[in-house]
C-alpha cells in the first residue's frame, strides 16, 4: 500500500548507512537473559573483526550479567534474523555476511539467567 | 463586545443554530475543493454535511462564559495549594516522578492536539464539526496551560521538570509520545479526528486520565487533582464528539467502513503502546496505588470497550484484531516497562527504584501468573546488586522499534521469555518491529515511517549533541554529550531515587514540618 496523499509522497529514508560516517549498525540479542530489557544497537565499521564486537563492545554491554564470563564461546548458538547462522570471530562483519541494520542473537547453552529464570 | 440581540428571545437549539450554521455561508466566486484542499484524498465520502449532529449544542459566547468560571475556581485551588506548601503532603517523593512523566510526555502532547483539532477544524466544509473541533482545540490549549500552571510548583522544588518542552522534542523515551501524536497530525483531517478523537479520547483516554487523575488524589497532589476535575467536563465532550465522528461518518457511505476499520485497529495498537507508561506509572511510580494496571485495562477497555465495539457492530465496525494480544500482555506490559526505565535510569528526567517487600507482595497479588516467576527473581538480584553498590545502569543503546519507538522489550505473544523480533525488507534497507501490529502499520505506509526519528538513531548520526560539539576529539563521552543535548544535570534530574536530592530534600523539608529540629 502507500500513504494516501494530495501530491507525490517521496522523502529519504532516515537511517541508511551513508549517514552513519564510515559505521553500520548491528543489533545483538542474548536469548534467555531479559535482565537487559531490549537487544542492543551499535555502530561498528564493517571491517571490524568479529570476535574484537564480542570481546569489547559486547562484553561491556553485557558483561554485567554473572553468566557472562562463564560463557563458552565454542558452544553459543548464533542466530541471524532469528534463523540459525555460522559467525567467524576471525573474519570481519562483511566477510560474516553481516549488513547495515542487521539482526544478530546469541544463545548460550546451560546458561540461562539468574537462578534460570531467563532474567 | 457588543453583539446585534435578537427582538425575540431564541431558544437553545435556534440559538445554536444561529451561532453555528447559521455563520457559515456558500462560496460563490471560489470553488469549495480549492477552499477545502483535504477533504477527499483519504477516501472518505461525505454526501450531507447537514446530517452532523452536535450534542451538546455549545455556541461559542456560552464556551468562553463557562470555561472562565472553572478557571477562575481551578486557579484558586491552585494558588491555595501552593501557598500551603501542599508539595509536602504528598505520599512520598516518589509520586513527584509521575508529575515528571506528565508534564514532559502528556502536557506537551495536549499542545500538539490544539494544532491538530484546529487543522481539522479548518479542513472540514461542515460547520457543525468544525465549531465542535474549534472548541477542543481550545480545550487542548488551555489543558496544557493549566496543567503547565498546576506542575510548575513542583518543578521550584524538585528536579527534571525544567526544561520539558525542550526534552519532549528530544528525549529518547518521550519520542514515543511525541511520535504518535506526529503520526496523527501528519494524517489527513479524518484519519486524525479517528485517531485522536475517537481512538484517543473515546476508547483510551480513561486508561490515561483516569489513572493519573486519581493517583493523585490517593497520593495527596490536590494541585493535579484539581486540574484533572476541571478538565473533566471538556474530557465528556471530547469523548462524545470521538464517537459522533465516527458514527456521522459510517452513516454516510458504506465505503468508509473498511477505512475507519483500519484507522481503528492501527490507532487502538498506536495508543495502547503509548499507554505503556502509563502502566507502570499505575504499578510502580504512584506510592499508593489505585488500581493494578491489569484492572484497569479490564474494566476500561475490555468491559467498556467491548460494550461500545458491540454498539458499533450495527455500522459493520468489529474489535480491533490487537486486543487479543494486548490481552496476553497484560500480565506482563508494567513490569517489562518499569525493567526498562530502571536499565535507562541514568538518560531518564525522572528517578527508579525497586519495589520494597510490601509492594513486591502487592505485585504478586496482582500479578499471580506472572510476577513470582519472571520477574521477582530480576528484581530481588538488581535490589541484591544495589545494595553491595553495584546499581545497574545501562549504557548501551538499545534497539527500537521502527513504527512505536520504543525499545524492543515486549515478548512474544504467549511466551515472556522470548523478546519479540519481526521485519521488513523495503527498498534495500531492513526495518524492524516490536510487534506485527507495528510491522503491518509500516507495510501498509511504509514511506511515512522510514522517515522515523529514532533516537538511538539519531545519537548514532552524530544529531544529538550540544551545538558545537566535537565528537573526534580524545576521550569524547557521548553519553555526557546527549544529556547535555536533553539539558538534563547528570547526578540531579537522573539516576536511582534512594541517592536523589528530590528524596533527601522532602525528607528534609517534611521533617522540618512534623518534628523539632
Amino acid at each position: 500500500m502507500a500513504v494516501a496523499a494530495i501530491s507525490k509522497y517521496e522523502f529519504a529514508p532516515a537511517d541508511t548507512q551513508d549517514k552513519f560516517h564510515g559505521a553500520q549498525l548491528l543489533y545483538i540479542g542474548w536469548e534467555d537473559h531479559l535482565l537487559f530489557c531490549a537487544p542492543f544497537a551499535f555502530p561498528f565499521p564493517p571491517t571490524m573483526r568479529f570476535g574484537d564486537v564480542v570481546a569489547g563492545p559486547m562484553q561491556a554491554a553485557f558483561g554485567y550479567h554473572p553468566d557472562f564470563a562463564q560463557i563458552d564461546w565454542a558452544k553459543a548458538e548464533w542466530f541471524k534474523s532469528g534463523k540459525p547462522v555460522t559467525l567467524d570471530f576471525d573474519k570481519s562483519l562483511a566477510e560474516n555476511g553481516l549488513k547495515h541494520k542487521d539482526v544478530i542473537r546469541f544463545r548460550t547453552p546451560g546458561l540461562n539467567g539468574i537462578k534460570g529464570s531467563c532474567n | 463586545m457588543d453583539m446585534q440581540v435578537a427582538k425575540k428571545k431564541l431558544g437553545l437549539k435556534e440559538r445554536y443554530a444561529v451561532m453555528t450554521r447559521g455563520l457559515d455561508w456558500t462560496p460563490s466566486y471560489q470553488k469549495m475543493e480549492d477552499i477545502y484542499p483535504y477533504i477527499a484524498y483519504e477516501g472518505i465520502k461525505i454526501h450531507d454535511w447537514d446530517k452532523w449532529e452536535d450534542p451538546f449544542r455549545l455556541t461559542m459566547d456560552a464556551y468562553w462564559k463557562y470555561q472562565a468560571e472553572k478557571e477562575r475556581k481551578l486557579y484558586a485551588i491552585i494558588d491555595a495549594f501552593n501557598q500551603n506548601n501542599g508539595h509536602l503532603n504528598v505520599t512520598d517523593a516518589r509520586y513527584v516522578n509521575t508529575v515528571k512523566l506528565f508534564i514532559s510526555g502528556i502536557s506537551p502532547l495536549e499542545y500538539v492536539a490544539h494544532r491538530g483539532f484546529a487543522h481539522a477544524g479548518r479542513a472540514f466544509p461542515g460547520p457543525g464539526p468544525r465549531v465542535a473541533c474549534l472548541m477542543q482545540s481550545l480545550d487542548e490549549i488551555r489543558h496544557a496551560q493549566t496543567q503547565v500552571h498546576s506542575i510548575s510548583n513542583y518543578n521550584k522544588y524538585y528536579n527534571g521538570m525544567h526544561d520539558f518542552h525542550h526534552m519532549h522534542d528530544r528525549v529518547w523515551f518521550l519520542s514515543v509520545p511525541k511520535s504518535f501524536f506526529d503520526d496523527a497530525i501528519t494524517a489527513g483531517p479524518f484519519e486524525f479526528m479517528v485517531s485522536i478523537g475517537f481512538s484517543f479520547e473515546y476508547v483510551l483516554t480513561n486508561l490515561l486520565f483516569v489513572p493519573f487523575v486519581s493517583g493523585a488524589a490517593y497520593n495527596g497532589d490536590m494541585g493535579t487533582m484539581t486540574f484533572g476535575f476541571s478538565a473533566q467536563s471538556d474530557e465528556a465532550r471530547h469523548m462524545t464528539l470521538g464517537l459522533e465522528v465516527i458514527k456521522f461518518i459510517l452513516e454516510q457511505d458504506p465505503a468508509n467502513v473498511p477505512i475507519v476499520q483500519r484507522w481503528i485497529d492501527k490507532w487502538t495498537w498506536r495508543g495502547y503502546r503509548v499507554l505503556t507508561l502509563v502502566a507502570m506509572m499505575m504499578d510502580y511510580m504512584l506510592p499508593k496505588r489505585t488500581m493494578s494496571w491489569k484492572e484497569a485495562w479490564e474494566v476500561y477497555f475490555e468491559e467498556n470497550g467491548g460494550a461500545l465495539f458491540k454498539d458499533l457492530a450495527r455500522y459493520g465496525i468489529t474489535m480491533p484484531k490487537c486486543a487479543e494480544q494486548i490481552a496476553l500482555e497484560k500480565d506482563h506490559l508494567s513490569h517489562q516497562a518499569w525493567s526498562t526505565f530502571y536499565n535507562y535510569a541514568a538518560a531518564a528526567n525522572f528517578h527508579t527504584w525497586m519495589p520494597d517487600e510490601d509492594e513486591m507482595a502487592w505485585l504478586s497479588s496482582k500479578y499471580p501468573e506472572s510476577f513470582d516467576k519472571q520477574y521477582r527473581p530480576r528484581y530481588e538480584f538488581w535490589r541484591e546488586q544495589a545494595a553491595k553498590g553495584n546499581r545497574f545502569y545501562n549504557k548501551t543503546l538499545p534497539m527500537l522499534c521502527q513504527t512505536c519507538q520504543i525499545p524492543m522489550l515486549f515478548t512474544e505473544p504467549g511466551d515472556p521469555t522470548k523478546i519479540c523480533y519481526r521485519e521488513v525488507d523495503y527498498k534495500g534497507d531492513k526495518y524492524h518491529f516490536c510487534s506485527d501490529h507495528c510491522k503491518e502499520i509500516f507495510e501498509h505506509e511504509p514511506e511515512k515511517y522510514v522517515q522515523a526519528w529514532l533516537p538511538v538513531h539519531q545519537i548514532y548520526q552524530g544529531n544529538c549533541f550540544p551545538e558545537g560539539t566535537d565528537p573526534t576529539v580524545e576521550g569524547f563521552d557521548p553519553l555526557a554529550a546527549v544529556l547535555k543535548y536533553y539539558n538534563f544535570e547528570h547526578g540531579r534530574d537522573n539516576l536511582d531515587f534512594d541517592i536523589s536530592e528530590d528524596k533527601k530534600n522532602f525528607d528534609e523539608w517534611r521533617g522540618q514540618a512534623t518534628k523539632n529540629i
